[in-house]
């Protein structure tokens, strides 16, 4: 029964990515970009809620990884005088392999970022987690703000344009779209095969019951530290795709509320269902693109729309959009089972 | 049920009045105006499109026969949330141009989003040099000011009051660095001496750890301070005792700032483009309606945004009001000279506006004797110098003033430090 109820339900997300692919070419280029971006920062909250909501490690500071990955990408691409890295992407970019070296870059880079500063922040819990993940973020946004020899300081980098994937040009919307919606469905992919695992099981225990995993005999800091860092590099991967997207990075990208919106997404989405927190950035985003459009203090309703997603929470006792929508179902369907 | 029926023949009708209210729709003109409504600039952002929103409005939204749509989108004040209204401005509401952006940053990241998407930027604020210097730019056309172009001219102002010795005093980024370099370039090419460069971070408030190292007997110091700073330097500077004159950029007393300032800023030198002060017809005009509008004095924020929108209107009037091709449309209002509210103007080589640089030192003002309206015994920025038709060269030839590097921290280097 649950393994069935867990097929249908990846059928059904596989469903609506698939009817994605098919309606988005015909959408107009604004809301094709919008889809795009929904993607892009999916793969970021869905890498937070690997921390968030499988090992329940609230980080403040998750848009450091997205920034450095997004940074280092946007360096490579423009700064002709470092020589070694620049020579390695011209070169690589000519044989239509440029793309896979700012991924491979990238992650690299938020890899080593994310494994130094989860071994200083995985020792703390709780709110001090969250103050020692925030406050490391906001050293990255230093840098990015004052290392301006290499970050272009406030000015932030322009990037010229995206290398091409294999000879395909992904200077087209339609075929950027494609390509961020195949790199979303791997990320999905890799970590729903992490969550599912053994690995990811033991995740879950850490969150339910730290000591009782650590009697078990698991190693406990070992996991969470190994967690840390594959969110890290996952939020590095939507940094890379934010800046080949965009082409532009600046320090508000890697400010705190880049950090505090990937939070907001995995919150009002649902935590710990990975898709809750796509739906999540699904909606933010599509209401910071409209409702600016109408409402002149648009802060407030995106604001009130927080409260309520909280409240709502509390109330029922369930988690985000998703826990809502599953205890609806199983509501109504404990309803007509009462009818029969 | 009689009910319902009314209701849906009421909708009905209500919806063929509307469809064929849009069919007769004139060609009209959209424009796009970027500018932080919300968040820490959301003041700057109202003057801003209150300058523009003002010349329309006293058109009617008709620029001759093209009707003008006018779309405000808010920036938050952040370059990649510039970057996403703009995407969404040109693609979503078609726009011919787009209008706007506040801080430097800001106008490096819209400017190459005109490019790729081959839309018309006009900056009516973002001032950082380079983007009209080193490459210049096709979709772009600043008709604001650079960082740097009316510090030239104030350095000279400065020599000729016989300043020799000066402290410069400028926010940490880059529009601090280009003003106060500008002004160093020039200063100590006429034979005067910085003898110390001071860069408080943006946003300071307290300057006490800085006044210290101001030497007493500098004959004068140069700020360059934005937002709350602006306010905060001149009180302590003053209260710790220091008696020497204060030389500033724009937004060390802008007309934005100047309400709120007392008697620690009078005498304050500052050099700008505009002074609501300025004793023309034109801006008495201007001033007047603004502040009867808004209630409030016209800033350069709002000045430079109505001039904006005038100039857009006599380019379509120079190629008879042709939306089809941005090319043409550019080319138009490069070529044209305008007699704005803040002087004539024009469009150099390089894309950017050459203007009139007014030096202004700030005078309390008894009563309503400009008869402008505004608030009685307010401060005012008084003319009492103009260099007219400066560039953004200055004196130099461009090929002269492009060898050396954009204004930086390091650049000028501080020869004469002690």
């Amino acid at each position: 029964m649950g393994n069935n109820n867990q097929r249908r339900r990846i059928l059904i997300v596989l469903g609506v990515f698939v009817a994605l692919g098919i309606v988005t070419p015909f959408l107009d280029s604004f809301m094709q970009a919008l889809v795009t971006e929904i993607l892009i920062f999916g793969i970021l909250a869905m890498s937070l809620d690997i921390l968030l909501g499988f090992t329940g490690l609230a980080s403040l500071g998750h848009g450091a990884y997205f920034g450095v990955a997004s940074y280092a990408s946007a360096i490579v691409m423009t700064k002709a005088d470092w020589t070694w890295t620049y020579g390695i992407y011209t070169w690589a970019s000519s044989s239509g392999l440029g793309i896979f070296y700012l991924f491979i870059f990238g992650i690299i880079v938020a890899i080593a970022f994310s494994a130094f500063f989860g071994f200083l922040a995985i020792r703390a819990t709780g709110v001090y987690f969250l103050m020692i993940t925030l406050s490391l973020a906001m050293v990255i946004w230093g840098l990015a703000y004052r290392w301006s020899a290499v970050t272009e300081g406030d000015n932030g980098i322009n990037v010229p344009g995206r290398p091409s994937l294999l000879g395909i040009s992904l200077d087209n919307d339609i075929t950027f779209f494609y390509f961020a919606l195949a790199v979303f469905l791997i990320c999905l992919g890799i970590l729903y095969v992490v969550v599912q695992s053994p690995f990811g099981r033991t995740l879950v225990g850490i969150r339910e019951r730290e000591e009782r995993m650590e009697m078990l005999g698991y190693n406990v800091w070992l996991h969470k530290y190994l967690a840390f860092i594959i969110a890290g590099t996952f939020g590095g991967v939507a940094g890379v795709m934010w800046t080949l997207f965009n082409l532009f990075v600046s320090p508000p990208d890697v400010e705190l509320i880049t950090s505090a919106e990937a939070l907001f997404m995995v919150a009002l989405g649902g935590p710990a269902t990975l898709i809750g927190p796509v739906i999540g950035s699904a909606i933010i985003r599509t209401l910071q693109q409209f409702i600016s459009i109408y409402v002149e203090r648009w802060p407030l309703i995106l604001g009130a729309i927080y409260i309520m997603t909280i409240m709502l929470s509390r109330l029922y006792g369930v988690d985000g959009i998703l826990g809502f929508a599953s205890k609806l179902r199983s509501s109504t369907a404990a309803a007509s089972n009462s009818q029969d | 049920m009689k009910n319902r029926w009314f209701a849906f023949l009421a909708a009905a009708g209500l919806a063929f009045a509307i469809s064929a209210g849009t069919a007769q729709a004139a060609k009209e003109v959209r424009i796009g105006f970027i500018a932080p409504m919300t968040g820490i600039f959301a003041q700057i952002g109202k003057d801003m499109s209150n300058g523009f929103k003002m010349y329309l409005e006293q058109n009617n939204y008709k620029m001759g026969p093209l009707k003008v749509k006018f779309i405000l989108e808010d920036s938050t004040g952040k370059p990649a949330v510039n970057v996403r209204k703009a995407i969404k401005l040109i693609r979503r509401d078609k726009v011919h141009m787009f209008i706007g952006g506040l801080l430097a940053s800001t106008g490096y990241a819209l400017a190459p989003v005109a490019d790729r998407n081959k839309v018309p930027y006009i900056s009516p604020v973002p001032a950082a040099d380079d983007l009209t210097q080193r490459k210049i730019p096709k979709y772009f056309v600043r008709v604001g000011f650079t960082s740097s172009q009316n510090s030239h001219p104030l350095a000279d102002y400065a020599y000729d009051q016989g300043y020799r010795k000066i402290v410069t005093i400028g926010a940490d980024y880059a529009f601090g660095y280009e003003t106060i370099g500008g002004f160093q370039r020039q200063f100590e090419a006429r034979g005067g001496k910085i003898i110390k460069k001071i860069w408080p971070k943006l946003g300071t408030k307290d300057f006490g750890p800085y006044l210290p190292q101001i030497p007493k007997d500098a004959d004068a110091v140069m700020t360059l301070m934005v937002g709350p700073m602006s306010l905060a330097f001149p009180k302590q500077f003053r209260a710790a005792g220091f008696k020497n004159p204060m030389l500033g950029g724009v937004t060390s007393a802008d007309e934005f700032i100047l309400p709120a300032m007392g008697d620690e800023a009078l005498g304050y030198v500052t050099a700008a483009q505009y002074s609501a002060a300025l004793d023309t017809p034109k801006n008495k005009a201007f001033v007047k309606e603004y502040n009867k509008r808004y209630g409030k004095m016209a800033s350069y924020y709002s000045e430079t945004d109505y001039t904006a929108a005038q100039w857009i209107h006599l380019a379509y009037k120079k190629i008879g009001w042709d939306t089809s091709n941005p090319l043409k449309f550019l080319k138009a209002l490069r070529s044209i000279r305008i007699d704005a509210v803040r002087g004539p103007l024009y469009i150099d080589a390089y894309g950017n506006v050459v203007q009139n640089s007014y030096i202004r030192k700030v005078q309390r003002v008894s009563g309503d004797r400009l008869g402008l309206g505004v608030k009685p015994d307010s401060l005012w920025n008084m003319v009492i110098k103009t260099y007219p038709a400066v560039s953004q060269f200055y004196k130099w030839s461009p090929e002269e003033f492009l060898k050396q590097p954009v204004y930086s921290k390091k650049f000028p280097g501080c020869k004469y430090c002690q």
